[in-house]
């Protein structure tokens, strides 16, 4: 299996040295078979950020909650099924949990394919599974009130659009 | 013995982040557990009254309320999920 580097933290992380990390772990991956080349044309990274709004109410923080145990297992699962699913050359996970403010980073997915279309497909892929599979729960602190938010009926729709065995790099993308 | 976690508004609502639980023999399946956890104080019984708007695992996989539930597993309820 190509490799998958998978993490949650609240402290906050660098992406020019997760993109370097993969690409180390992909070159010295045991598939490399000693080959200098990672082998990688295409190397894609999606950031998540906290949005300042909520439905135009501005927002003060946001705490994200999660299940350690499972949330890791769950993550590692989504990761090796982008991996097998768009054949990529490996991927990097992280998310972040805690209180985190406006513009804050979330969520890091990285991914490494030979080639650009299956590095969008599977960050797409992964991102889609993060939202309906992997224990997460946001609260909102909206100052005036704090309320847990619920799931969008558009995550669980885009989730399931991947259900159908064959990979569609070309479908519509679904709202972030 | 079942140990249960709780998270989110489940946990706010029932007052406590896990607890061990020893329902009767009968209970084998999660809606059985749901159905006598509801009957553990105020609490309990209005976070679990509608079991559609809460999600389950058991030992840290996904579960329905059709699954079986043993002696010793790890039952977690939680609201639908909101990561990413």
């Amino acid at each position: 299996m190509a490799p998958s580097i998978v993490r949650l933290q609240s402290e906050a992380f660098n992406i020019a040295d997760e993109l370097s990390a993969l690409r180390t772990a992909c070159r010295s991956s045991p598939e490399k078979d000693g080959e200098k080349s990672s082998g990688i044309g295409a190397l894609l990274s999606f950031t998540g950020l906290v949005r300042d709004l909520d439905h135009g109410t501005p927002l003060k923080s946001l705490y994200l909650e999660h299940y350690p145990a499972m949330t890791e297992r769950q993550i590692k699962a989504i990761a090796n099924d982008a991996i097998t699913r768009f054949s990529l050359a490996g991927c990097t996970i992280i998310h972040r949990h805690g209180r985190l403010l406006p513009d804050d980073e979330i969520v890091l997915v990285i991914t490494a394919a030979r080639h650009r279309k299956a590095a969008f497909a599977a960050a797409d892929f992964i991102m889609d599974w993060l939202k309906t599979k992997a224990p997460f729960w946001k609260k909102e602190d909206l100052g005036q009130e704090q309320h847990w938010v619920a799931q969008k009926d558009s995550d669980l729709e885009a989730a399931r659009s991947w259900e159908t065995p064959v990979h569609q790099p070309n479908k519509p993308r679904s709202e972030q | 013995m079942i140990t249960c976690v709780y998270f989110a508004w489940v946990r706010e609502g029932i007052g406590c982040e896990s607890e061990t639980i020893a329902p009767p023999a009968d209970c084998t399946s999660l809606a059985d557990i749901i159905h006598w956890l509801k009957g553990q104080s105020p609490g309990h019984h209005r976070v679990l009254a509608d079991p559609s708007a809460l999600r389950f695992a058991i030992n840290l996989d996904h579960a329905t309320l059709e699954s079986p539930i043993r002696e010793g597993d790890e039952l977690a309820i939680f609201p639908p999920i909101t990561g990413g």
